[in-house]
C-alpha cells in the first residue's frame, strides 16, 4: 500500500487538489438536470397559465367553482347581508384574525375568491352550510363564515386567497 | 476475497459500526487495498467503464420512467413531451439512448480484451461465463428499451423478434401469444416490456456482484497473461488502477459527449421517428447497429428455425470458450499465430455487423454466409487447433520482469524485440 | 509482418465486397445536394427571421393538410426559435380554433386558442385526412428527423465527425422542389406526380410551392427555392426546438471533459511516478 505522505501540502498535491476541485464541480453540474427534472415542465407551467373567469351569469348569493392549477378556486357573489354578517363580528377575536376587508378588492366587497381547500387537511368543504352561512368541511367539521375565515374546527387558517385581479368590473384574473 | 482486511477504522463511530456491518473493510480490502497487476492497460478499465455506463442507464432511466407513459397511444407522446417540455428532459433522452450504445460499444471492448489475452481461461471461466450471461442480459434489456417509444421500427423490431419464437417446434405459436399478451404486438406487450425493461437491470446490477466477485477470487488477468506471484508485481488498486481507469473513463465520455450534444441521432433511424404504425412496414427493418452482426447470422440461413438457433448458438458459443481453446498460453502477445486470427474474427464481426443492415438479397447474402461460417469456424476449429500446433513465444517469468525489464524476458531463445513489450 | 499484411488483405477483401455489394444494389433515389443551413455544426443557430418566414409559409401553405400537433403555441415564444413575444404566441394562438368540452349541455365546442394549446389538427381522423390525395398527409411535428437518404460508404462514416445531421432538411427542400415531369416510360401510377428525389419517384403530393406564393415582409426573394428553404428550417425547429441549448452546452461540457481528462492524465502519471512510472 502506498504511503501518503503525511508532510504540509506541496506543489505536487496541487494536481491533487486541482483534480478533485474539478471532480466535486463535475459531479455538481451534473446533478443539475437530474434534480431540475422534477420541476414542473413547460406543459404543466403553460397549463397553470391565469384563467379569466366572467363574472356576469354569476347571481347574487351564487357561489361557484372553477379550476386553476389543479386547485378549485370559489367565486362567491356575495349579499349585503353576506357581507355585513362578515363585518359584524370582532375579527380579532377569530382563530385566524384577519378583517373582512383584507380579503376583497377595494371597490369589490361583494367578490370573494378562495382556494376551496380546507385547510386542516385538503378536503374541499361544501357551500352554504354549517353554522356560519359559509362552507363546512364534512371530513373533520370545520366551518368557515362568508369571509371564508375559520370559526370553529380543527382547520388553522382561513381559507387562503390565490392571486387575482380584475380586468374589468365583470371579469376577473385568477392567477 | 480474503478474509481478513488491512482496514483500520480510525474514527469512534467507524469501529463501532464495523462491528456491526463490515462494509468498510469490505470496500477497503475490495476496491482500495486489493492488488492489481502493475502490468495492466488501458483495455483493462472498459470494466469500470462499463460499471459507470451501468450506472449512467439506471439514473437516466429512472428519471425518464418519471415522465413517460407505457401506453399504445400515449408512449411516442410522452417521449416527445421529455423531448420538449420536462426541464433538460432532450438531455435526459439522448444521454439514455446513446449511453445504451456506449454501453455496447464498452461491453464489445470489454469482451475482444477476454478474447484477446485469454482472460477466460482457468481459473477465471465462471467469471467469463458470467459475463456472457450479462451480454444475454444487455441485449434482452435494450432490445425492449428500444421498443418503448413506440416508433416504427420499435413496433416492427418487437414484431420480427417476436415472431422468431414461433420457430419452435410444437409450442412455437402459443409461445408467441403468450410473449405479445395478444394476437399482435399491442399495448399489452408494450406494458409487459416497460415492466421487464426496469426490471433487468436490477438483474444486470445482481450478475456484475458475481462478476467482480468471481473476478477478485481469480484475480486481473494482465496483458502477459502470466500469474502475479511476488509483491512486486502487483500495486494497490487505489490510487493505482483507480486513476487509471477515471482517466480513460472521461476520455471515453468525451466520445459520449460527441455523440449526445452533436450527433444525438446519428446512430439511431430516421423511421423512429415515426409512430407506430401496424398497417405500415417500413422498407428496411433494421436494428440498432449493436445487434446487427447477430441479425446478419440470423438471416444468413435459410431456414427460420436454422437461423434462430445459429443466432443463439453464436451467443452461447462464447460461453464454451474457456474449453475450446486449448492453448496453454494465455496472451495473444506470445500467440503469434492467434492473433492474426484474432484480428480477421474482428474484421468478420465488423463485416457481419455491416451486412445486417444491407437488405437481405444478392451478394449480401452470399458474403453473410460465408462470414457466419467463419465466425463458427473460428470457435470450433481455429481456437481448439491452434492450441495444439501453434508455437507460443517464450513467456517472461514474471510480470515485474515483463515490465521492468522493458520486454526481454530471461532466458529468451534470441531476441524479441518490440512485440513482446507488455505495453500499457 | 505477416499480421499486417494478413489486415491489409482481409480489410482489402472486404472493401472490395463492400463496393461490389453497393454497385449491385436496388434502384435508388437521387441524393439531395447538401445546402447550408444556418443551424448546422457545432456553433449553429437557428435564423429568427428564417423560422417566422418558414411558419408563414407553413400557414400559408402547408397546414390546411399536415399538423403540426407536437408543437405549442407557447413554443413560438421560447429562447432559441422564431422569437414571438408572449403576447405575439398568444395572439397566433387566438387566431385558431380548438376543440373544448363537454360543456354543461354535453357538446364538445370551439373556443379561441390559449397559448397552453397545441396546433389543432387540420383533421378530425385519419380517415377524413386521407380522403383527398388518398393518403394521409403525415404530421410535421418531427418529420425532419424522420427522413433522411443513405449516405453510403465512407460518407456515414465522415458524418459522424463532421456532425452532419441535416439529412432531414436537406430532403424535404429538395422534395418539395423535386417535381419534375417523368421521364418517359415511367409507369406512373393516377393520382400520383413524379419526384425527382421521393423514393420510388411517384408521390401522392402535387407540388406544394410555387414564385410568389407567399408573401415575404423582409426582402427575400418570395421564389419556391426560398420557401422550400425557410419552410424546411422552421421544422428543423419544431422537431429540435431546443437545438440550440444542446449545442451550447455541448461545447462547455466538452471543454470541462477535455480539461477534466487532461488533469487525470497528470495526476496519474505523478501517482504512477511513485512506483516506478509506466503502466
Amino acid at each position: 500500500m502506498t504511503t501518503t505522505s503525511s508532510a504540509e501540502p506541496t506543489r505536487r498535491d496541487f494536481i491533487y487538489i486541482m483534480t478533485g476541485a474539478v471532480a466535486a464541480a463535475g459531479a455538481v453540474a451534473a446533478a443539475v438536470p437530474l434534480i431540475a427534472q422534477m420541476n414542473p415542465d413547460a406543459s404543466t407551467i403553460a397549463a397553470g397559465a391565469p384563467i379569466d373567469v366572467d363574472l356576469g351569469p354569476i347571481a347574487e348569493g351564487q357561489i361557484i367553482k372553477v379550476f386553476w392549477r389543479g386547485k378549485p378556486i370559489f367565486i362567491g357573489h356575495r349579499s349585503k347581508k353576506e357581507i355585513d354578517e362578515a363585518r359584524a363580528i370582532d375579527w380579532r377575536t377569530l382563530p385566524d384574525p384577519q378583517p373582512d376587508q383584507a380579503r376583497v378588492k377595494d371597490g369589490k366587497d361583494q367578490w370573494l375568491v378562495l382556494v376551496g381547500i380546507c385547510t386542516h387537511l385538503g378536503c374541499i368543504p361544501l357551500a352554504h352550510q354549517g353554522d356560519y352561512d359559509g362552507w363546512f368541511c364534512p371530513c373533520h367539521g370545520s366551518q368557515y363564515d362568508t369571509s371564508g375565515r375559520i370559526r370553529r374546527g380543527p382547520a388553522p387558517a382561513n381559507l387562503p386567497l390565490p392571486p387575482y385581479e380584475f380586468v374589468s368590473d365583470t371579469k376577473v384574473r385568477i392567477g | 476475497m480474503s478474509g481478513h482486511s488491512t482496514y483500520q477504522p480510525q474514527s469512534r463511530f467507524m469501529k463501532w459500526f464495523e462491528a456491526r456491518l463490515p462494509i468498510a473493510g469490505l470496500i477497503h480490502s475490495s476496491f482500495v487495498a486489493y492488488p492489481t497487476p502493475r502490468n495492466l492497460n488501458y483495455w483493462w478499465t472498459f470494466g469500470g467503464i462499463l460499471s459507470f455506463m451501468l450506472g449512467v442507464q439506471f439514473v437516466t432511466g429512472i428519471v425518464l420512467a418519471m415522465h413517460y407513459t407505457p401506453h399504445v397511444d400515449h408512449a411516442f407522446n410522452s417521449v416527445e413531451h421529455i423531448m420538449r417540455d420536462v426541464n433538460y428532459g432532450w438531455l435526459l433522452r439522448y444521454l439514455h439512448a446513446n449511453g445504451a450504445s456506449m454501453f455496447f460499444l464498452a461491453g464489445y471492448i470489454h469482451v475482444f480484451r477476454g478474447l484477446y489475452y485469454g482472460s477466460y481461461k482457468d481459473p477465471r471461466e465462471v467469471l467469463w461465463i458470467l459475463g456472457v450471461i450479462l451480454l444475454l442480459l444487455m441485449i434482452a434489456t435494450g432490445f425492449m428499451g428500444y421498443v418503448l417509444p413506440w416508433g416504427q421500427m420499435s413496433f416492427w423490431a418487437a414484431t420480427v423478434i417476436t415472431n422468431l419464437f414461433s420457430a419452435i417446434p410444437l409450442v412455437g405459436e402459443s409461445v408467441v401469444t403468450w410473449l405479445w399478451g395478444g394476437y399482435s404486438v399491442g399495448n399489452p406487450t408494450l406494458n409487459r416490456f416497460y415492466s421487464l425493461h426496469y426490471l433487468l437491470p436490477f438483474v444486470i446490477a445482481g450478475v456484475v456482484l458475481l462478476h467482480v466477485w468471481a473476478l477478485h477470487v481469480a484475480g486481473q488477468n494482465n496483458p502477459a497473461g502470466i500469474d502475479a506471484k511476488a509483491k512486486q508485481d502487483t500495486v494497490a488498486f487505489t490510487p493505482y488502477a483507480t486513476i487509471k481507469d477515471a482517466f480513460f473513463l472521461v476520455c471515453f465520455c468525451v466520445l459520449y459527449a460527441w455523440f449526445v450534444f452533436y450527433v444525438p441521432n446519428y446512430m439511431g433511424h430516421a423511421d423512429n421517428y415515426i409512430q407506430a404504425n401496424p398497417q405500415v412496414t417500413p422498407t428496411h427493418i433494421v436494428p440498432e447497429w449493436y445487434y446487427l452482426p447477430f441479425y446478419a447470422i440470423l438471416r444468413a440461413i435459410p431456414s427460420k428455425l436454422g437461423g434462430v438457433t445459429m443466432l443463439l448458438a453464436s451467443i452461447a458459443i462464447l460461453a464454451f470458450v474457456p474449453w475450446l481453446d486449448t492453448s496453454r498460453v494465455k496472451s495473444a502477445s506470445y500467440r503469434p499465430l492467434y492473433r492474426q486470427f484474432f484480428w480477421i474474427f474482428v474484421l468478420v464481426c465488423v463485416g457481419l455487423g455491416w451486412l445486417g443492415s444491407k437488405p437481405a438479397e444478392g451478394g449480401y447474402v452470399i458474403a453473410a454466409r460465408i462470414l457466419t461460417a467463419w465466425y463458427f469456424i473460428h470457435f470450433v476449429i481455429i481456437l481448439p487447433l491452434l492450441g495444439l500446433f501453434e508455437t507460443p513465444k517464450p513467456l517472461p517469468s514474471s510480470i515485474s520482469e515483463a515490465v521492468l525489464r522493458e520486454g526481454v524476458p530471461i532466458g529468451a531463445s534470441g531476441p524479441a524485440p518490440g512485440r513482446d513489450k507488455a505495453r500499457p | 509482418m505477416t499480421l499486417t499484411r494478413t489486415i491489409l488483405a482481409v480489410a482489402a477483401v472486404g472493401v472490395a465486397a463492400m463496393l461490389a455489394c453497393h454497385g449491385a444494389g436496388a434502384a435508388e433515389s437521387e441524393s439531395p445536394p447538401q445546402l447550408k443551413w444556418s443551424f448546422a455544426g457545432p456553433f449553429g443557430l437557428y435564423d429568427e427571421a428564417q423560422l417566422q418566414r418558414g411558419f408563414k409559409v407553413y400557414r400559408e401553405v402547408c397546414q390546411n393538410c399536415h399538423g403540426l400537433s407536437l408543437l405549442a403555441f407557447y413554443n413560438l415564444a421560447d429562447p432559441g426559435g422564431p422569437g414571438y413575444s408572449a403576447a405575439q404566441a398568444t395572439a397566433i394562438a387566438g387566431e385558431y380554433q380548438v376543440t373544448d368540452g363537454p360543456n354543461d349541455q354535453g357538446e364538445m365546442f370551439q373556443r379561441p386558442g390559449r397559448a397552453a394549446d397545441h396546433f389543432p389538427p387540420p383533421f378530425p381522423n385519419e380517415q377524413a385526412a386521407r380522403v383527398r390525395y388518398n393518403a394521409v398527409p403525415p404530421d410535421f411535428s418531427v418529420i425532419a428527423k424522420a427522413r433522411t437518404y443513405e449516405r453510403g460508404f465512407p460518407w456515414f462514416v465522415i458524418d459522424m465527425v463532421s456532425q452532419y445531421q441535416e439529412h432531414g432538411v436537406d430532403y424535404i427542400a429538395a422534395y418539395v422542389n423535386g417535381y419534375e415531369d417523368a421521364p418517359s416510360g415511367f409507369n406512373l401510377p393516377d393520382g400520383s406526380y413524379y419526384n425527382k428525389y421521393f423514393p420510388g419517384h411517384s408521390t401522392a403530393m402535387p407540388k406544394p410551392l410555387v414564385d410568389g406564393q407567399v408573401d415575404y415582409t423582409d426582402g427575400t426573394p418570395a421564389k419556391g427555392e426560398q420557401y422550400a428553404k425557410d419552410v424546411s428550417a422552421f421544422l428543423m425547429w419544431v422537431a429540435e426546438p431546443h437545438l440550440e441549448a444542446r449545442k451550447r452546452i455541448g461545447f462547455q461540457v466538452m471543454i470541462f471533459l477535455i480539461v477534466f481528462a487532461g488533469l487525470l492524465y497528470f495526476t496519474k502519471k505523478k501517482v504512477w511516478a511513485e512506483v516506478g512510472g509506466h503502466a
